[in-house]
């Protein structure tokens, strides 16, 4: 299901890491958010609360991810270069995520930065969008987003270009094990 | 046609790129769309979509409540409206309550039927279409031409001046440039806008919730930032359940734009927390304005089922030549001719419905199965009505419908023609007295009918016995066709009748919108055939055989005859077409067809209602490949070769250019023949050949075979 997921989410433009544990995760997005120059010359990322985040102590977060702003605002994830946030099912046929975007928090990291690392547990893969939809009460979610790949148009002589109104580069984390497995 | 849309249509073939755009973008389509439907059942798909939607067409009011109450329930502000000024002014109500300077949009068909732009920037209020299409047509001033790639038909170039112009500075036309500038300059518009207006996708009745699709992400910009989001959507984009939204969301993006699934999809239902947090304030307006009238339309409710992927425009080879400003107004291509006509009237729309040439390549590929060519016809006959025929196409149809008289003018005009023949320059032969055949060179009719030579063939007598439909064509312009198929017939130790009271089929009436002319050929077909103990009535013409074996009891039930309707079925079952019955026949071993050495090769052009109404693509290929000859394919074979019966006569530069096309696909294959099963594809290509000065050699595929029976005796 990985592999599937892993073909049709790079088929889409996303870039897929796979990290064992939570701790690992937290290492790989450090990595990334390094690699983005985060932390340096004034350069932020936001992640809005998520399972993975309410794992770790704000302060092993500032260490680790300098640069990190915890406080998600409108201001702050405009000005943020990457926004992180954290998706509760994938699909594995079109390498979609899943997520109860309800909280604004979500939409305003995943949409306005530049860069978005996406992370999702590894044993929320399901087949398809159908499946992930079903997991989901429309009554209880007031928005459900899907996303797959990073932003992009065809809309000037139908050529492909990345990144207009919404990130350039999706980053997916894939954390813990894959479902089925002990 | 209104001379206005002839200038329009000439306009556009002359444009020095938008033909060419468009024409790559239709052949990059057709590869990638198959890429992405792989390894899904494209039809059990549409059956899906088609029962779901039709059966919401069945109940839009009842499911708009529904919904209403639904996303009512949740906080939203749901409003059902009808006329587009009560849509303005809802709007502007909410606008001057906020008050709002500044909206932004996500791609919305609904707002621009309605004229939403116009309205508000007449109240003084700043519109900014986001998605990066829509802005430069916007900024060029223009409307959509088409309705997912609404700039398909401006160059870079065109973008980086319209670009500069808005920025005050001098842009290049690099494309990842002018991007990064629409990025920067929207972004601003996006944090400081009051007022956000969507459409939606999908609408669902049970839950309340709409669905949006883009790639751009700026639907989730418009729909999450300003304080306030208000979705236009009209009546047709309601399903019952949530779980509706499946098989719509797999065929859309696929069909739209060949993608699995669009970048971002985003269910919203009721407000979910706004950008400075607590709830937002969302207002849904169910937009019906003539919806409920076409759902109340036994005929047009099946327009109601589209999901505005635009495919029937990416197909269409129409479309790909003139594009959506001449092809339709706010909605483009075959839907758009439907819903114009819905929307705007039959007046403002008149002239949009004969520049479908019926090649039936849109139904084919529409994801909810909308037989759009029978929905454009019905645009045509209603037209039709609506407006006074000119007197000399009445006539001629009254003539048509004779037969009699008909035959006896095909003669008279055999013979008036004699010191006009030059070169093939043929056309369809009914419609050859419509006032679209004025001022054109007379047809090169044959000297001696079908008819007139039947009776001189020589055939053996057997118990087994087939009637030959000639049709006009073969009858009157290609008695040699008939000829040939005679002569496979008998190899295979059948008798041929030839009924002579048979007359034209009535596709030609049919497709004009004169079903009364059409009614009269159907009634003496029916009279004359099958003929004494004939098993089989076999037709060299796709369009004939499909006039007779579908369309003609469906004619007789419309004009409220049933009891010919019942006799016209009964004699469907009997029609079949010329390449599908010698193969049945080859196939039982009851034909052994000889096979020849040292045949050329040839290419095989698919005639539009062999392929796709009688889905006899195979047979005549196999027939010519038992019989040795090479098949090379040519590209693109069952796209129209612009003939399209009278179509060429109406349209004569759209003609033209769907026919040099097919020339050159032709010409690559450099194969030495082609095969057709239609005497009107085989007309216009021949003659395209003998115009062009090519040697090939363009004969119907009962030709091809005919001629490895050795000479005719």
């Amino acid at each position: 299901m990985i592999g599937k997921f892993r073909r049709a989410a790079e088929a889409a433009g996303a870039e897929v890491l796979e990290a064992r544990t939570p701790e690992a995760a937290l290492a790989t997005l450090a990595r990334i958010l390094k690699e983005e120059g985060v932390g340096a010359g004034g350069r932020t990322a936001v992640w809005p609360a998520g399972p993975l985040r309410q794992r770790f102590h704000p302060e092993i977060l500032a260490q680790m991810l300098p640069g990190l702003v915890l406080e998600v605002t409108r201001e702050a994830a405009a000005a943020a270069h990457v926004g992180v946030t954290e998706f509760e099912w994938g699909a594995a046929a079109t390498g979609t995520l899943v997520q109860d975007a309800s909280a604004v928090a979500q939409r305003l990291a995943s949409t306005l930065p530049p860069v978005h690392v996406a992370l999702l547990p590894a044993g929320a893969i399901v087949a398809d969008i159908g499946a992930a939809l079903r997991r989901f009460d429309p009554a209880r979610a007031a928005f459900l987003a899907l996303v797959t790949g990073p932003s992009r148009t065809a809309d000037i002589e139908r050529v492909l270009t990345i990144g207009v109104h919404g990130p350039r580069r999706l980053v997916i984390v894939l954390y813990g094990q894959e479902a089925g497995h002990a | 046609m209104p001379e206005e849309l002839r200038e329009l249509v000439r306009r556009a073939l002359a444009h020095p790129h938008l033909s060419a755009a468009l024409t790559r973008f239709s052949e990059d389509y057709r590869m990638s769309r198959a890429r992405a439907y792989k390894g899904i059942d494209f039809e059990a798909l549409r059956e899906r979509i088609a029962a779901r939607k039709a059966a919401a067409a069945e109940h839009l009011e009842e499911l708009a409540a529904r919904f209403a109450a639904a996303a009512s329930a949740r906080g939203a502000h749901v409003v059902r409206l009808d006329a587009p000024g009560d849509v303005h002014d809802y709007i502007l109500r909410v606008a001057r309550r906020r008050g709002a300077r500044l909206v932004v949009k996500a791609k919305s068909m609904a707002t621009e039927e309605i004229h939403l732009n116009a309205a508000l920037a007449h109240a003084g209020i700043e519109v900014k279409e986001t998605d990066l299409g829509e802005w430069i047509v916007q900024l060029a001033r223009q409307r959509p031409s088409h309705m997912v790639l609404p700039a398909i038909h401006l160059t870079r170039a065109d973008v980086a001046r319209l670009f500069s112009r808005e920025t005050g500075q001098t842009l290049e036309a690099e494309i990842p440039q002018l991007v990064r500038v629409a990025r920067e300059q929207l972004r601003e518009k996006f944090l400081r806008a009051d007022i956000g207006i969507t459409g939606a996708n999908i609408a669902v009745a049970e839950t309340g919730s709409l669905v949006l699709c883009t790639n751009e992400g700026n639907a989730r910009l418009v729909s999450t930032l300003p304080p306030v989001h208000i979705a236009v959507v009209g009546l047709e984009k309601l399903v019952e359940r949530f779980e509706d939204i499946e098989p719509i969301l797999a065929a859309l993006p696929r069909s739209a734009t060949a993608q699995q699934i669009t970048s971002y999809v985003s269910i919203l239902t009721g407000p979910a927390e706004a950008a400075g947090g607590g709830p937002k304030e969302m207002h849904i307006i169910l937009y019906g304005h003539r919806r409920a009238a076409m759902a109340a339309d036994p005929v047009f409710r099946e327009a109601l089922q589209c999901i505005r992927c635009a495919s029937c425009l990416n197909v269409c080879p129409v479309y790909r030549l003139v594009g959506g400003h001449v092809f339709g107004r706010v909605y483009t291509g075959a839907i758009g001719t439907v819903l114009t006509a819905w929307t705007e009237g039959w007046e403002a729309s008149r002239g949009l419905e004969q520049l479908c040439i019926q090649c039936g390549a849109c139904r084919d590929a529409c994801p909810a199965r909308i037989d759009l060519p029978e929905l454009i016809l019905e645009v045509r006959r209603r037209a039709a009505h609506a407006v006074t025929p000119p007197l000399a196409g009445r006539a001629a149809f009254v003539l048509i419908g004779n037969r009699r008289a008909f035959h006896a003018a095909l003669r008279a005009a055999a013979l008036a023609q004699k010191p006009f023949t030059e070169g093939p320059y043929l056309r369809h032969l009914p419609l050859f007295f419509t006032e679209a055949g004025k001022n054109r060179r007379l047809p090169a009719l044959a000297a001696e009918p079908f008819r007139d030579r039947f009776p001189r063939i020589g055939q053996p007598r057997s118990a087994r016995r087939v009637a030959l439909f000639a049709g006009c064509l073969i009858d009157f312009v290609y008695p040699e066709i008939g000829e040939a198929i005679v002569r496979i017939l008998n190899r295979a130790g059948l008798e041929v009748l030839f009924p002579e009271a048979q007359t034209c089929c009535g596709a030609p009436a049919r497709f004009s919108g004169a079903p009364e002319a059409a009614l009269a050929n159907i009634r003496d077909n029916v009279e004359a055939l099958p003929g004494d103990g004939a098993e089989a009535v076999v037709s060299a013409c796709p369009t004939c055989t499909v006039a007779l074996q579908s369309d003609a009891a469906r004619v007789a039930q419309e004009c409220g005859d049933a009891a010919l309707a019942g006799r016209a079925a009964r004699l469907a079952e009997k029609v079949v077409d010329f390449s599908t019955f010698v193969h049945r026949l080859a196939a039982e071993g009851s034909l052994r067809l000889p096979s020849g050495a040292d045949l050329p090769a040839v290419t095989y052009h698919d005639s539009c209602h062999l392929k796709r109404t009688l889905h006899a693509a195979q047979p005549p290929r196999e027939l010519l490949q038992s019989c040795g000859y090479a098949l090379r394919e040519m590209q693109e074979s069952d796209v129209c070769c612009g003939m399209g019966g009278s179509y060429s006569l109406k349209m004569p530069e759209v003609s033209a250019a769907m026919l040099a096309r097919k020339l050159r696909m032709i010409a690559a294959t450099e194969a030495a023949g082609v095969a057709v099963d239609c005497p009107g594809c085989l007309m216009q290509i021949r003659g395209g050949c003998a115009a062009a000065g090519a040697p090939t050699r363009v004969r119907h595929t009962a030709e091809w075979l005919a001629s490895l029976l050795g000479p005719a005796h």
